[in-house]
């Protein structure tokens, strides 16, 4: 799939970390002549020889950037979960940005392909859901709030430009949650936790994607064609109990009316991030995404299942040991050396 | 130690302290294997399919706990396991006994029988109910939906339904072995399209676990139950009332009903399909009155 090269490529969202990772990727490409990479703050990773530019998407001032530097390709990057920003901020930026981007990709003449980061959490998570979702399942209960709302308004907006603009090839991208040694995600927070609240009597089904893989498909996507809407994930599924386990994370079961009391009393007190009820609801329901079409499209698995993704992440942070398991752990040991003795 | 067994050796009878020996031997190694899947739980290094199946903990938690219920308490008959073929293909049963304990002794008789991990298709109630919903995916089940059936009968499992469904479960003692509605037939739409046989199987004995005389709709509604059975002992007894009377159960797996026939586009033949759904319908009414009069009375 030698597709008409990408020459002049913007990647917006580029201070954060997935953005400087896949702005540093494609300028290493040799069949891309520029990398613009947009963001309201200074980058802190080196970003090499991506031209940096010091712009809002929110406003028309994106539109000159993609006219005057006869951009391409634009890679949309910049969709915020992350817990850092204010919910309103990070809505204006997810939303009101795509409008104003998608708005100055329809204008510009330059403009041959978009590639959009969008989320798995666009399907919702209800215990009514199929097992698996495919990229035709619509959801059963569509989301409506929070992060996973902007990715459907996102993804809404994208498909208005693709009928307008029906010479575009557009790749949409739903990525399971992003794991890895310098993601940092709500749910990486949630782990984090001195004691992790669960959701009693549920045990979500999660899967993972390494940030490896989020940036080798975002390469493909951007250097070859590939228009359509694909799931991307790791292979397998953990459930949220044996996760814990594997990362040696204390959990403690707890009613869902007061995970969500907890997570706000933390948000208003403690300043922490708090459980946004889209969180709550994965925490409880899980979701698990086919990603069988991205296979065969790319002709490519990614390097890391979800179960190895979350390997990565838990030896990356230096989890994976706790008190309590390693007293548990060393009992049976003991007990069964005991017994070993006396069979003797 | 070694001396003490020459010791014991000397003075024994030796073929008695060699028995003992093993028979302590083989519980030394059941309680090490114990050990081992408590530690492997307590690491969580175990794997689940992507419908949440843990075959480890099925195997080894879940099943046995049905499995005490199938062997001494209902005394389970098995025939015609022969008729489950290899690859995949789609079980169909009558469903009974106010609650639905059926699933799970037909989840044993399959596993201890075939060899073979049923994937039942389970109400959306199941799945919204704590603990109830994740401890039914781990031991295999999922929501009854289409795309859930075809994902499972494409990877060559055994899938099984209850199309009666609640009509089915709930219906009242005076309407025992009588099959009620088949749904509107997309179990027939989901085994034509993934080209599998039907398995109809019919299952006597539950109808008289939990005999329900009355349906006290109001409380039902409020629960938001599809029923509140009365049986002759719940709510009479208490807690003492949840337990099923002692039937003697038969399950009996018909010959498949292979839909070679028609091809994966019957399945958008509205009449084709209602046709197979009569079809499979009567044949387990057939094989419930045969099995039902094998069995003879209910409870000896």
């Amino acid at each position: 799939m030698p597709a008409a090269a990408a020459r002049v490529v913007l990647v917006t969202g580029v201070s954060r970390f997935l953005g400087a990772r896949v702005a540093n990727t494609l300028q290493a490409d040799p069949c891309i002549e520029r990398v613009i990479g947009v963001d309201t703050v200074q980058p802190t990773m080196s970003l090499g020889r991506t031209d940096f530019v010091r712009v809002d998407i929110r406003t028309p001032d994106i539109a000159k950037i993609i006219t005057s530097a006869r951009v391409d390709t634009v890679v949309h990057l910049d969709l915020v979960a992350s817990p850092s920003a204010s919910r309103a901020k990070a809505k204006e930026l997810n939303v009101i940005g795509t409008m104003q981007l998608l708005a100055a990709c329809q204008r510009s003449p330059d403009t041959r392909k978009l590639v959009v980061r969008s989320s798995a959490a666009v399907y919702g998570s209800s215990p009514m859901d199929p097992a698996v979702f495919t990229e035709r399942d619509e959801p059963v209960e569509p989301p409506t709030s929070g992060y996973a709302k902007d990715a459907v308004e996102v993804e809404g907006y994208v498909r208005g430009l693709q009928r307008r603009r029906s010479d575009l090839t557009v790749s949409v991208l739903r990525f399971a949650n992003l794991l890895g040694p310098s993601v940092d995600s709500p749910f990486t927070h949630y782990v984090r936790m001195a004691i992790v609240p669960t959701v009693l009597g549920f045990d979500p089904r999660l899967q993972f994607l390494h940030e490896d893989d989020c940036v080798e498909v975002l390469r493909r996507v951007t250097i070859e064609d590939h228009p359509g809407c694909f799931n991307v994930a790791g292979d397998g599924v953990l459930l949220l109990s044996q996760a814990l386990r594997r990362a040696g994370r204390p959990y403690v079961p707890v009613p869902s009316p007061s995970i969500s009391v907890c997570g706000d009393m933390g948000r208003r007190f403690v300043g922490k991030s708090g459980f946004s009820p889209e969180l709550l609801r994965w925490l409880t329901y899980g979701r698990v995404i086919d990603t069988s079409a991205l296979a065969r499209e790319l002709a490519w698995r990614p390097k890391y299942g979800s179960e190895a993704a979350f390997a990565d992440f838990v030896t990356a942070r230096g989890l994976g040991h706790s008190l309590g398991q390693d007293l548990g752990r060393g009992l049976l040991d003991r007990l069964g050396a005991m017994l070993g003795r006396g069979g003797s | 130690m070694n001396a003490d067994q020459l010791d014991e050796g000397a003075r024994v009878i030796p073929i008695d302290t060699a028995r003992r020996h093993s028979a302590r031997a083989s519980v030394e190694r059941g309680v090490a294997s114990g050990l081992a899947f408590l530690r492997r739980r307590f690491a969580g290094e175990y794997e689940v399919d992507e419908f949440g199946f843990d075959p480890e903990l099925n195997s080894t938690v879940l099943l046995p706990l049905a499995r005490a219920l199938y062997e001494h308490w209902f005394r389970v008959e098995v025939s015609g396991v022969e008729n489950i073929p290899a690859g995949g293909a789609l079980v169909v049963a009558n469903h009974s006994g106010t609650i639905p304990l059926d699933a799970l002794m037909l989840s044993v008789a399959v596993h201890d029988h075939a060899g073979r991990d049923l994937r039942l298709l389970g109400a959306d109630l199941v799945y919204q109910v704590p603990v109830l919903a994740h401890l039914s995916r781990k031991a295999g089940h999922t929501l009854a939906c289409p795309a859930d059936a075809a994902r499972l009968l494409g990877k060559d499992e055994l899938v099984g339904v209850f199309p009666e469904g609640f009509k089915g479960v709930g219906k009242p003692f005076a309407d025992r072995y009588k099959l009620q509605r088949f749904g509107r037939g997309g179990f027939v739409e989901t085994a034509l399209r993934a080209g599998v046989p039907i398995v109809p199987t019919a299952i006597v004995g539950a109808e008289e676990i939990y005999p329900k005389i009355a349906d006290l709709r109001p409380l039902a509604r409020l629960l938001g139950l599809p029923y509140f059975p009365i049986t002759p002992t719940f709510p009479l007894l208490g807690p003492a009332g949840l337990v099923p009377l002692p039937s003697k159960w038969i399950i009996q797996f018909g010959e498949p009903m292979p839909l070679d026939e028609h091809d994966a586009e019957s399945a958008d033949d509205p009449m084709i399909v209602f046709d197979i759904t009569d079809h499979v319908r009567e044949n387990v009414q057939q094989m419930l009155h045969k099995t039902r009069l094998r069995r003879g009375p209910a409870f000896f």
